[in-house]
């Protein structure tokens, strides 16, 4: 395989949240397939703010896959092409010569455009916030082993709890439904006797949450899971659907 | 020459913590409620003390850059956190733990401060489970553990590779909680970029909305910064891309004293740099030497593939060197070693600075499976990274900087020379002394936010409950921000030809050249030349590209540099005048026979603690000495 390769990027700019937005077409010739798509987009930057123009804002952290901070929609998918990765570990050496390659930021009414590929996602927060948290002040919890967990259901919840909450499942989704990002904390609390005194009410709250933040519902396509960077499986929406479902009935 | 007052609680040290916890003042929950308290940093320290404040009824404010405080690069933390629990009955202890960290620092930190991090560390685990936090489990139900680099127990808490991230969203969830209630206000995207001294004590900040643009005011009656490490002085790091020194420099300049500022951590287990482009380095977890074997070939530049290297042609270095430790010797030894032998031109990889971390007989003796179970994401990511599938063949790494022990001096207290201003975690210096052992920051960052703040906190507060904070229309706010305008303003107009992110590259590689793995007088004297330079170059050369009032990363990254540019002048000096070596800080002048690290404790044996003295002029050094009274202080063997 050739160490470098020749690039097309055609790459959502858009000044702020009100502004209108548009594709912006830019060559980059000579990129080494050692290197990751930031790594790309940093080169790109350069090569802007050199040349006087104004750099492609894009959101980033860790750069190792765990911060969630990256959110890029690559050839109409988020995070690009593989599997069970952030852009931030996605390499040059997943594309072609010659080949253009289409950037753009989530698109989701709840996740509005700050500036370019930045988009806001403090919806996620607010979905937390009304209950994705176990009620126990610090100086109160008993000694640890006090309350033994299976292994089996302790892997499970640990599954959920890899959510990194880059909001991949929303950007995918054609509802832009956020029940990936929300069945994955229910169910990594359900599955813990921690997690249970306020099972119920947890529940109810997250998915008015999510309801008034303004995602849309679930109709269990399935794009969420297969461009979830950490492959949290739909099987924890079919568990947030029988909590949700026990909760309503339970609740009088 | 003890010219600091550490504030040492009297007694034996297994009693000053819990004595102090009963004698300290209190501030009555009615009053709680009159009380403002700034956190600046939402990662493990951050949130867990903005939390803890919280429910304890103080008003919090919380700060953080990133779009959400779950994003803190404490997530980033893959292989555990230590806790004296001794689940494994394999002779752990508080005392263990402490002697250990003692040890593993080469007696470089305060021993009460590090007593009560052990003594607190059970409770942690406690609460983070607690709080829903997936720890790996036996299959009884139980908690299981496993070994890191420098002892000889098995102590670690793990969640997968990904523990770091799990006790974060635990803090996260509780601070979230906190949110909802109205007890803590929490502001994303904001930077801390001036603090307010009023009266002596710190009363407020200054901030930047990261978004707007738009300069903003807040006043507390403390200030808690929970800032993490500067390792990002080094351009590369494992530290995530805007962690910075940004907040505890703005403390520093305005009279927070900074300690150590030398000792930096270089992690051995790096994927290495591939090429210029290169933005991070990705960390390696330190578990992975629990089942790896380190090993370069015996003789030089020997080209053959790993597999084809047969056994006795290859060195395992450090199981030959350590006996006793093997592959688990501490960071500092560990990364010295591999840039012996890749000095000596036995290095591997295209760019000769690389060693095998090779899991081929592991695989054999447990199965793939079981190898898989303990570290299949690090393996992916190994994967991801190079193209490379380490269980076929064996992991390139390399040294890389990693943590920085060096911070901001505090007393026990964890309150910094200004009255008022707390420093946590990572940003402070005071439990790791020369050298952090593997899982133990995520253990400080906790034990900080948890369990030592929310009491040492009350007892500078007690006086305050009938003072108002400060107005921000107090003219001490309006010139804190007339001078974060004005160097604003300077940034934007150098209008110069460089791009911020190719000086930073510049001052990288200085740092690692001369003030990284292994530094000596002359080395360092020129640093201290070229930064000085680099300075000026910076001023007259950074290239910012659009405006003021609005979303800038470029800009926000200059700000940064320009500290990060400050800070390596002084971490230089303070490497200078340290002509030991100890822990990761390793002076060539100073060594023994075998090439390990050799203190000088007579001459030595204190923290520097550096005084801003104004720009242009030399820092002071203000000294503590470090009182050893129950660890004997030893040469450090791992033989």
């Amino acid at each position: 395989m050739s160490e470098t390769i020749n690039l097309k990027l055609k790459v959502w700019r858009q000044k702020n949240t009100s502004a209108k937005g548009r594709f912006e077409i830019y060559d980059m010739p000579g990129v080494s397939t050692h290197m990751s798509f930031l790594e790309m987009m940093d080169v790109l930057n350069d090569k802007l703010i050199r040349g006087g123009q104004e750099p492609v804002a894009f959101d980033h952290d860790c750069r190792e896959g765990i911060c969630g901070m990256c959110s890029m929609f690559i050839n109409g998918r988020a995070h690009g092409p593989l599997r069970g990765t952030t852009a931030c570990q996605l390499h040059m050496r997943h594309f072609q010569d010659g080949e253009t390659i289409t950037i753009e930021p989530w698109r989701a009414n709840a996740f509005p455009v700050i500036r370019d590929l930045v988009v806001d996602r403090s919806a996620f927060d607010k979905i937390i916030q009304a209950g994705g948290f176990v009620s126990v002040n610090t100086g109160n919890a008993p000694d640890a082993n006090s309350i033994p967990v299976e292994k089996h259901k302790a892997e499970e919840s640990f599954d959920a709890a890899a959510c990194i909450g880059c909001g991949a499942c929303v950007a995918s989704c054609k509802n832009s439904s956020a029940m990936l990002f929300l069945s994955a904390k229910v169910s990594q609390l359900a599955l813990l006797p921690q997690g249970d005194p306020e099972r119920k009410v947890r529940v109810l709250k997250m998915v008015q949450a999510h309801d008034e933040a303004g995602f849309g519902s679930c109709t269990n396509i399935g794009a969420c899971e297969a461009k979830c960077p950490k492959n949290i499986s739909i099987a924890h929406i079919a568990r947030l659907n029988k909590e949700y479902l026990r909760a309503s009935l339970a609740r009088d | 020459m003890n010219t600091l007052n550490s504030k040492i609680p009297d007694g034996s040290i297994e009693n000053k913590w819990t004595r102090y916890k009963s004698t300290v003042r209190l501030v009555n929950p009615s009053n709680k409620r009159r009380i403002e308290v700034l956190v600046i940093g939402s990662g493990l320290a951050g949130a867990s003390a903005a939390a803890s404040l919280a429910e304890l009824g103080y008003n919090v404010k919380c700060f953080c850059f990133q779009d959400s405080p779950r994003r803190a690069h404490s997530i980033a933390a893959q292989g555990g956190i230590n806790a004296a629990k001794n689940y494994s009955n394999d002779g752990d202890s508080v005392y263990r733990l402490f002697y250990d960290t003692v040890k593993g620092g080469d007696f470089r930190s305060r021993e009460a401060n590090v007593y009560r991090l052990a003594e607190v560390s059970a409770n942690i685990i406690d609460q983070c489970v607690a709080q829903g936090v997936p720890f790996a489990r036996e299959y009884g139900g139980l908690l299981d553990n496993r070994s890191f680099g420098g002892v000889q127990v098995s102590r670690t808490f793990y969640a997968r590779g990904q523990t770091g991230q799990q006790l974060l969203l635990g803090a996260y969830s509780a601070l979230s909680r906190q949110i909802a209630k109205g007890q803590v206000k929490m502001y994303n995207r904001h930077e801390m970029q001036e603090l307010v001294i009023v009266d002596g004590k710190a009363s407020g900040i200054i901030t930047r909305n990261l978004v707007t643009g738009e300069l903003e005011r807040f006043s507390g009656h403390s200030v808690v910064l929970a800032t993490g490490g500067y390792g990002n002085v080094f351009y590369l790091s494992t530290n995530a891309m805007g962690s910075n020194t940004t907040a505890i420099w703005k403390a520093y300049r305005k009279g927070a004293f900074f300690a150590n500022p030398c000792y930096t951590q270089i992690h051995p287990t790096c994927i290495p740099v591939s090429g210029d482009y290169q933005s991070k380095l990705t960390l390696m977890s330190e578990s992975l030497r629990n089942d790896g074997r380190v090993w370069v070939p015996k003789a030089q530049h020997d080209k053959r593939k790993p597999r084809e290297i047969p056994d006795q042609e290859r060195d395992y270095y450090l199981e030959r060197k350590y006996p006793a430790y093997g592959n688990l010797v501490p960071r500092d030894v560990a990364s010295r070693a591999a840039k012996q032998v890749c000095d000596e031109g036995r290095g591997v990889g295209p760019s000769g600075l690389a060693v095998y971390l090779d899991f081929r007989d592991a695989i054999q003796r447990l199965g793939r499976h079981v190898i898989s179970e303990r570290y299949g994401n690090l393996f992916e990511m190994y994967e991801k990274i190079t193209g490379e599938d380490p269980y076929q063949t064996p992991m390139r790494i390399y040294p890389a900087v990693h943590y920085t022990m060096g911070g901001l001096w505090v007393d026990y207290n964890l309150m910094t020379t200004i009255p008022g201003l707390y420093a946590l975690g990572e940003c402070n210096f005071s439990d790791h002394g020369a050298n952090r052992l593997g899982a133990s920051a995520l253990m400080q960052g906790l034990a900080d936010g948890y369990f030592i703040i929310p009491y040492t906190i009350g007892a500078y507060l007690a006086d305050d409950i009938r003072v108002q904070v400060t107005p921000t229309d107090h003219p001490a706010f309006q010139e804190a921000e007339n001078s974060v305008r004005g160097r604003i303003d300077k940034l934007m107009n150098v209008k110069g030809s460089q791009p911020v992110e190719e000086l930073h590259k510049k001052l990288g590689k200085i740092l690692w050249e001369y003030c990284g793995m292994a530094r000596n007088e002359q080395g360092l004297n020129k640093a201290l030349a070229e930064i000085k330079l680099l300075k000026e170059e910076f001023w007259k050369e950074v290239k910012i590209p659009g405006g003021t009032n609005e979303f800038n990363p470029e800009l926000d990254k200059a700000g940064r540099v320009a500290d990060f540019i400050e800070l390596g002048e002084l971490m230089v000096l303070d490497a200078l005048h340290r002509k030991e070596s100890c822990g990761c800080h390793f002076r060539e002048e100073s060594q023994t026979a075998e090439g390990e690290a050799k203190r000088d404790d007579n001459t030595f044996s204190y923290v520097a603690a550096w005084e801003f003295k104004g720009d242009g002029s030399e820092p002071a050094l203000n000294k503590e000495a470090l009182e050893f009274e129950v660890v004997h202080l030893a040469q450090r063997s791992y033989k």
